[in-house]
């Protein structure tokens, strides 16, 4: 195709001027259309943020009358309020959050790895339809799930606990898939024949040999997990009713319920938003050079 | 007292099965139990005798197949599914437009900024749809929203965003803004995996860039945009945090927007677990169905392609 060789004559409104040969500044205009479309994205993408982190400033009655971006003066009252709502149970939930996405995604990464590696490294009857049917998991609607969980856990007399909230998140067919993927490139079949002909158990094998190349891989299942956890909503929303075990998401949820009829509570949910963002970004800033998101796609460099 | 060898090859045999104890077993409690007693309780009906009162008042009989037939005749149900339906139509199209879009020009040579960039685009993955969802509802709000203090300044008209037509955008624009990032990072992952040699032909008989991405980036990545489309169609089905969010926020946000506000709604708010069940077995059923439709349509696709 010669004729692609041909530059693209398009008249340019205020050109500048000076150029005969006016393909320098076009190539140079060409070539900022990425930057500038990814910029305007990531205005976007910020722009919720930064308002949540401005308007967190702003005491109940410069909310309504100030300009939206412009700061305000409330930011330490709206921290101690939101402290002080009955009885700080806002940072309970927080923690709570912090206990259900930590320990889940922890408990988790185990089950996800050793399943994986079983999956990856051992050849035995019925292991591929062990592994569709895990995966299946992953299309069943949370809500499908979610009803008839509850409906058992409340034979069991399970409702309403930190169990119920973590016990039914650490089966997570997606790190299943994570982990056989990274455990069949990262773990050589020869370095586990070599463990055998040593003497070494399957179970040592694992744990000393294969567990510490799996680790790259297994953070990023940690980290998936962590997310999926602490974002969930759902589940929390159908088992508890005890606002103490709630976590941020549901906490944040039942504020914002009550603060729509009064609006002095505003200011409470959105310092709320606030402070339950802030440390995931945090979080997210710090480890996303660990996160190999190559994994995603399942794309993993050997 | 047995030898070692003799253990050693039993080990190897037994090890996998033993491996996956704890995830069958979780998958047996958590998975397998849950929906087998979804499909038992949706075959059945509480029968009122009576004035409904005294302890043998209330059974459960065999209701066959009745609460499904209630459900899909149900017109609550169908209008969500239709609402959820124009919502996707929105959500789906532009999400994975604009993913495309951006990674696409994270490829492309002369960006600068890239990884800043990046990382914004994909922040909102890492908020809560509850919080998400909570932070634009404040964005939609005309006493406290920027959109309306600058219309209001120009002296332009103003709608409400939160009712009618404008709610679907609303609505969409939550999804939009908390997916794009995920799936243009899985897009941008299969681009950086096409080797450069392919596109030195190319660049040799002076092809454009938009050339190149038009021609050669956009159908080597057509497996991720099939993956990605796929978990967004599920995802949409599924939707039920941020219309459950904004609902304190207007009132056109019924209980029933979505398909699964309407089985929680009938689980818990009306206590009628039996016809819920009956609905959430079909929309898993749906989900199954359009998935692997989905997933064999692509195959095939792909199996002709490689043919070609």
């Amino acid at each position: 195709m010669s004729s692609l060789a041909v530059p693209q004559a398009e008249p340019v409104a205020g050109s500048t001027p000076g150029t005969a040969q006016d393909r320098p500044p076009l190539r140079r205009r060409i070539s900022l259309i990425p930057t500038v479309t990814l910029l305007l994205g990531a205005a976007y993408c910020l722009l919720p943020v930064a308002w949540v982190v401005i308007a967190a400033t702003k005491s109940g009655s410069e909310l309504f009358s100030t300009f939206t971006f412009l700061p305000g003066t409330g930011f330490v009252d709206n921290v101690q309020d939101l402290s002080a709502y009955r009885d700080g149970v806002y940072w309970e939930w927080m923690a709570n959050s912090a206990l259900y996405a930590g320990l889940g995604a922890l408990l988790s990464t185990c089950v996800s790895a050793i399943s994986g590696y079983a999956l990856a490294t051992y050849r035995f009857r019925g292991r591929e339809t062990i592994f569709n049917v895990l995966l299946a998991g992953v299309l069943m609607p949370p809500v499908i799930l979610a009803i008839p969980q509850y409906l058992l856990l409340a034979k069991a007399d399970l409702t309403d606990s930190y169990l119920s909230v973590l016990l039914p998140q650490i089966l997570f067919p997606y790190g299943v898939y994570l982990a056989r993927i990274y455990a069949a490139a990262a773990v050589p079949a020869d370095v586990i024949e070599a463990g055998r002909m040593d003497g070494a158990n399957e179970w040592r094998i694992f744990t000393r040999i294969a567990l510490p190349m799996m680790i790259p891989g297994l953070v990023t299942v940690f980290l998936f997990q962590f997310v999926a956890i602490w974002n969930n909503f759902l589940l929390p929303y159908i088992m508890l009713s005890d606002d103490e075990k709630f976590p941020i998401t549901l906490g944040l949820f039942t504020l914002l319920e009550q603060g729509a009829n009064t609006p002095a509570l505003y200011t409470l949910v959105i310092t709320g938003a606030f402070l339950a963002v802030f440390p995931l970004i945090a979080l997210f800033l710090v480890i996303q050079r660990f996160w190999s998101l190559d994994l995603l796609s399942g794309a993993v460099k050997s | 007292m047995k030898s070692t060898a003799r253990r050693r090859s039993y080990g190897v045999k037994g090890a996998p099965y033993a491996f996956l104890l704890p995830a069958g077993i979780l998958f047996a409690l958590f998975f397998a139990l849950p929906i087998g007693y979804a499909v038992w309780l949706s075959l059945r009906k509480v029968k009122v005798s009576g004035l409904g009162l005294g302890s043998g008042a209330r059974k459960e009989v065999w209701a066959g197949l009745e609460n499904y037939t209630d459900a899909l005749t149900d017109s609550e149900l169908v209008s969500g599914t239709l609402r959820v339906l124009g919502y996707g139509c929105i959500v789906v199209p532009v999400m994975l437009g604009l993913a495309l879009l951006f990674a696409l020009m994270l490829d492309s040579e002369k960006v600068r900024l890239a990884p800043f960039t990046r990382l914004a685009i994909f922040l909102p993955y890492a908020i809560p749809g509850v919080v998400a969802a909570l932070l634009w509802g404040f964005l939609y709000l005309p006493d406290v929203s920027p959109f309306y203090f600058v219309l209001d300044k120009l002296g332009l008209p103003q709608p409400d965003l939160l009712d009618g037509g404008p709610l679907y955008l609303a609505l969409s624009n939550i999804a939009v803004w908390g997916g794009t990032g995920f799936n243009m990072i899985v897009i941008y992952t299969s681009l950086q995996a096409i080797p450069a040699e392919v596109y030195e032909a190319a660049k040799l008989d002076g092809a454009t860039p938009l050339q190149i991405a038009l021609r050669i980036k956009i159908p080597m990545v057509a497996p991720s945009l099939v993956l990605t489309f796929f978990f967004s169609i599920i995802a949409t089905i599924q939707v039920f945090n941020e219309p459950t969010t904004l609902k304190p926020l207007t009132n056109s946000v019924s209980t029933t927007w979505s398909p699964l506000m309407k089985v929680y709604r009938d689980a818990f708010g009306e206590g009628d677990i039996h016809g819920a069940a009956a609905q959430a077995v079909i929309i898993a059923f749906a989900t199954l169905l359009l998935s692997f439709g989905f997933l064999r349509a692509a195959n095939r696709r792909q199996k002709q392609e490689a043919a070609r």
